[in-house]
């Protein structure tokens, strides 16, 4: 079983995964992060988050259109929910396979340009998708309203077996239903997944070969590498992570819709990962986890839930704090999320991994004043 | 044969935006060497000056109204209204070409403060990263508008007498049926009058000489002695004033929202890309020529043939283009080439 | 000439623009030999060896390696036929440790062009980690394997460079001034250096200025002058030759 082989220091970073990521339910109390539906989002967002940091953060072509592979996942599981079962394998199965596919073909044309011109064919290519799944695609998107399972879709293979619908539609694992904590801990299993084969490519010489890609493309071409090939792959690897996150989201929720096929989309994902660290392992999930929390927290607050917070100061303090911080809060959750953009980007370019290193660094060196 | 003239001029008006907003970002990127994806809420920003002026114009106070004598009922008369009778009503009809007034300093300050307070520190970082920082300041700044403006489309009419439409058919000899809207012919002269005034700048002053010198070669000019920086720091505010006054006049056209400026920005790179990284010219015409495109594209008659193609011409051009003259239209050799 | 010619340069023209900077450049490299390219600054010397990898397409002419036209090929292939170039500004992976510089053009060797393998462990390539031991011992910079090469000063930088040519193995290695900017005492090594390997029957071009380091490793030595070949032959001949004398060593200093 040479593919579970890893390192003692990697297979402590994967004990420990798995063990933060089963527990989550338990650990996560103190925080109020602890109900499925937002530890789902934890886990579909940090699934989208590390692949994409196997583009990014390995290769350093950023790519702005990675919520296109998002929204196919989606559809495409749907189609699979309303085609053929309600059973969630194949529909992750081919949520994500679907995302390769067209991950192939737009990511061949894309690498034949680099630094900005990729990013702007990327995002051509997603503009595109969105655009068509807003207008012409209707018949397959349901354009505005969204796609979703009918009860009197054909579903194939449940007919066979007799399975009969009951209430509106919802995914299941082999009977066992796709809500709450069981879809949870489905979609923790293929972030564990996730996260090993992430893990594995960081280590291998594919790996490190992408890694010299990024540093010096020039320099690898004298080499003797053709790189177009090993970029492809990235695009391909992490496209599939982000149809298979985009499968996931119509796991817990069987419907797909265009706008998650946005660049703001595409944008936020980018943030996750630039804010927990560009190429570090952990970076990408930590990233999403907090912004998914925050998100969470700060969107629920309006006015009145700030007044009570701040209800302990004077009275023009508290009005005066409310009205600095209600732009940011509720409503204003995407201002908030603009300037930790900035801030991420101008002060701490490694992200949070970067900030743990030189914290513990600054740590180490004291004793030794 | 009367369609495909309408089409054209349909196209141009849309083309005059993007050849704006696109000249900005060229100009930024030539001299600065900066990718701004903030510039499209440039755009936005000036199209909010002209509600923001407007709204200042309307500025009103609550009056008893007479007509209704069953019950009291108010109503709300602008205070230029009250105070100018006639004359001040006519003030505030004539609100967007009037906002250009206060659009131009004002989107000079934001520009140059954009520049300085963050654009300069992003010279020496790699385009990702430029990228990346201005998209967050779009998002800032779109949000901002957002909390102040509220997420609706806010109508800015133009002054009435440029609302009806003009026969441009009759003036060529054509049938009845091209009529065309005074506005967006007003705004199709604007963009000319605002690019021309761009490339004469560039051209026949000291200054605009400078610059081209400095985005032909920037090492050399730097060794020359010139403060290529300081001049680049204007350059940007001159940027930010051509997406400002173009947002401003855009406003009869689309009224303006908060996210605006992100729907031209996308278009915009596509604009540049197609047009060449670099050349100002490249910029202008492929602004226009894909404004005209895509209003050939939602011809009916196409579309019957080619479903959708309305949705993703711009974009597809941008990838043939890319793939097949990759320096675009009219790109310079060596710029952004790795 | 003789038959075990590697690389063969026929006719390679090359102008920019208006300027010629190669003119009929004719040029038989022999198996196993060192085979120095000197001559004046801006004689064509580095454009030749561009042509050679790749980098730069001649505007007439061809060259051949081991009987396969190489012009025109893409620089990947060029390097998996076996022609390998050290450059001379470094050109390195700053953001990898020394170590893995040295393994990268190893793995080139062994997996060719591209090679899908995301699932097998770099814990497990010990072989090609010895190799790059064993060629980082060879250039004294098996102590710092591990450092970030980025900080490396610039000598190391030269000779992790040529540690990358050299773990490749190839028949026929391209060296652009190996010694520029080096110490003495580093020059002399890597002198030495390159005089082992010449035992082994590895083939090398040398563009060098340093004329201490070319009559001590070359066998042949050919002399371009304003984009032509003006001279061919062994040191000896090269040494006592006029027009050479006229052309460069007068002409430089």
């Amino acid at each position: 079983m040479g593919f579970f082989k890893l390192s003692r220091r990697d297979a402590m970073t994967m004990l420990i995964f798995i063990a933060l990521v089963l527990l989550a339910p338990i650990w996560l109390r103190p925080f109020g992060a602890a109900y499925p539906d937002l530890l789902q989002k934890f886990a579909i967002f940090g699934l989208f988050a590390i692949g994409f940091n196997i583009l990014f953060g390995l290769t350093g072509y950023l790519s702005f259109g990675h919520a296109a592979f998002l929204g196919i996942g989606s559809y495409t599981a749907v189609w699979s929910f309303k085609l053929m079962s309600m059973n969630v394998i194949p529909a992750v199965f081919f949520g994500t396979l679907v995302a390769g596919l067209f991950a192939v073909l737009i990511g061949y044309v894309s690498l034949r340009r680099t630094g900005i011109y990729f990013s702007i064919l990327t995002l051509a290519f997603a503009q595109m998708c969105y655009n068509l799944a807003y207008s012409v695609l209707t018949p397959i998107t349901n354009g505005e309203t969204g796609l979703r399972v009918l009860q009197d879709d054909p579903m194939v293979i449940d007919g066979l077996f007799g399975v009969v619908q009951e209430g509106s539609p919802i995914g299941n694992f082999f009977g066992i239903n796709m809500q709450g904590y069981p879809a949870f801990y489905f979609c923790a299993v293929m972030l564990i997944i996730g996260f090993f084969i992430s893990l594995r490519i960081f280590r291998s010489p594919y790996g490190l070969k992408l890694a010299a890609i990024k540093s010096n493309q020039n320099r690898m071409k004298y080499t003797g590498f053709n790189t177009r090939p090993y970029l492809l792959w990235a695009f391909v690897i992490s496209g599939m992570y982000a149809g298979m996150a985009g499968s996931l989201m119509a796991v817990t929720d069987p419907l797909a819709g265009a706008e998650r096929m946005q660049w703001t989309a595409s944008g936020e994902v980018v943030l996750m990962t630039i804010l927990g660290g560009v190429g570090t392992l952990i970076g990408p999930m930590l990233g999403s986890v907090l912004i998914k929390y925050f998100e969470n927290i700060f969107s629920a607050f309006n006015k009145g839930a700030l007044h009570d917070v701040f209800a302990f100061m004077p009275d023009w303090l508290e009005n005066l704090v409310v009205a600095v911080v209600h732009p940011f809060v509720g409503e204003g959750w995407h201002l908030t999320l603009g300037a930790l953009f900035m801030v991420i980007v101008i002060f701490l370019p490694g992200g949070l991994m970067e900030g743990f290193r030189r914290l513990s660094r600054l740590r180490g060196r004291k004793p030794a004043k | 044969m009367d369609a495909i003239f309408l089409q054209i001029l349909n196209g141009l008006d849309k083309g005059g935006a993007y050849a704006l907003i696109a000249l900005g970002l060229t100009l930024v990127f030539g001299t600065l060497g900066v990718v701004n994806f903030a510039h499209g809420a440039l755009f936005m920003l000036g199209a909010f000056c002209a509600v923001t002026f407007q709204n200042i114009l309307t500025l009103s106070r609550k009056v008893k109204d007479e007509s209704i004598t069953f019950f009291d009922a108010y109503k709300e008369i602008p205070y230029l209204e009250i105070w100018f009778g006639e004359t001040g009503m006519a003030i505030i009809d004539w609100a967007v070409p009037l906002s250009l007034l206060m659009a131009i300093p004002v989107m000079l300050v934001i520009g140059l403060v954009m520049e300085r307070g963050l654009i300069q520190y992003f010279y020496k970082r790699s385009h990702a990263e430029q990228i990346l920082v201005t998209f967050g300041l779009a998002i800032v700044l779109q949000e901002v508008i957002k909390s102040f403006f509220g997420a609706n489309p806010i109508p800015t009419p133009a002054p009435e007498i440029v609302a009806g439409s003009a026969n441009v058919g009759a003036l060529f000899g054509l049938g009845d049926t091209v009529v065309y809207p005074y506005w967006r012919l007003i705004y199709l002269l604007f963009s000319l009058v605002v690019i021309g005034a761009v490339f004469a700048f560039l051209q026949f002053t000291t200054f605009g000489m400078v610059v081209r010198a400095g985005m032909a070669d920037r090492e050399t000019v730097t060794l020359l002695g010139i403060n290529v920086e300081r001049r680049f720091t204007v350059v940007f505010g001159i940027a930010a004033i051509v997406a400002g006054l173009a947002g401003v006049m855009y406003t009869p056209i689309l009224p303006p929202d908060y996210h605006i400026g992100m729907d031209f920005l996308v278009l915009s790179f596509v604009v540049v890309v197609v047009g060449g990284m670099g050349s100002l010219p490249g910029a202008v015409a492929a602004g226009f020529l894909l404004g005209i495109l895509q209003s050939f594209a939602s011809m009916n008659e196409v579309k019957s043939v080619l479903p959708g193609i309305d949705q993703i011409i711009i974009y597809l051009v941008a990838v043939v283009i890319l793939l097949v003259r990759p320096r675009g239209l009219m790109g310079r050799k060596g710029v952004m080439e790795d | 000439m003789a038959d075990n010619i590697v690389l063969n340069i026929r006719n390679v023209d090359k102008t920019f623009g208006g300027l010629q900077a190669l003119s009929d450049v004719n040029l038989g490299i022999e198996e196993g030999k060192i085979h120095a390219i000197i001559g004046p600054n801006g004689a064509g010397k580095s454009t030749l060896l561009n042509v050679c990898i790749g980098r730069l397409e001649p505007t007439s002419g061809t060259v051949t390696f081991d009987g396969e036209v190489i012009t025109g090929k893409a620089p990947h292939e060029i390097n998996q036929a076996g022609v390998v170039r050290v450059f001379q500004t470094p050109e390195i992976f700053p953001e990898l440790s020394i170590i893995e510089n040295v393994m990268i053009p190893a793995f080139a060797r062994r997996d060719g062009a591209f090679r899908f393998n995301p699932f097998s462990s770099l814990r497990n390539e010990s072989g090609i980690r010895e190799e790059a031991e064993h060629v980082l011992r060879d250039m004294g910079l098996l102590e710092q394997r591990d450092h970030h090469a980025g900080s490396m000063s610039r000598g190391d930088k030269r000779r992790l460079e040529l540690a990358m040519g050299l773990v490749q193995h190839p028949r026929l290695l391209l060296l652009d001034e190996p010694t520029a900017g080096m110490s003495r005492a580093d020059t002399n090594a890597t002198i030495d250096t390159l005089k082992r390997i010449k035992e082994r029957g590895m083939t090398k071009v040398i563009i060098e200025h340093d004329m201490h380091v070319v009559f001590s490793l070359a066998d042949t030595i050919s002399v371009l002058a304003q984009g032509a070949i003006i001279a061919q032959g062994e040191p000896d001949d090269i040494r006592g030759n006029q027009k050479v004398q006229e052309a460069y060593l007068g002409g430089a200093h």
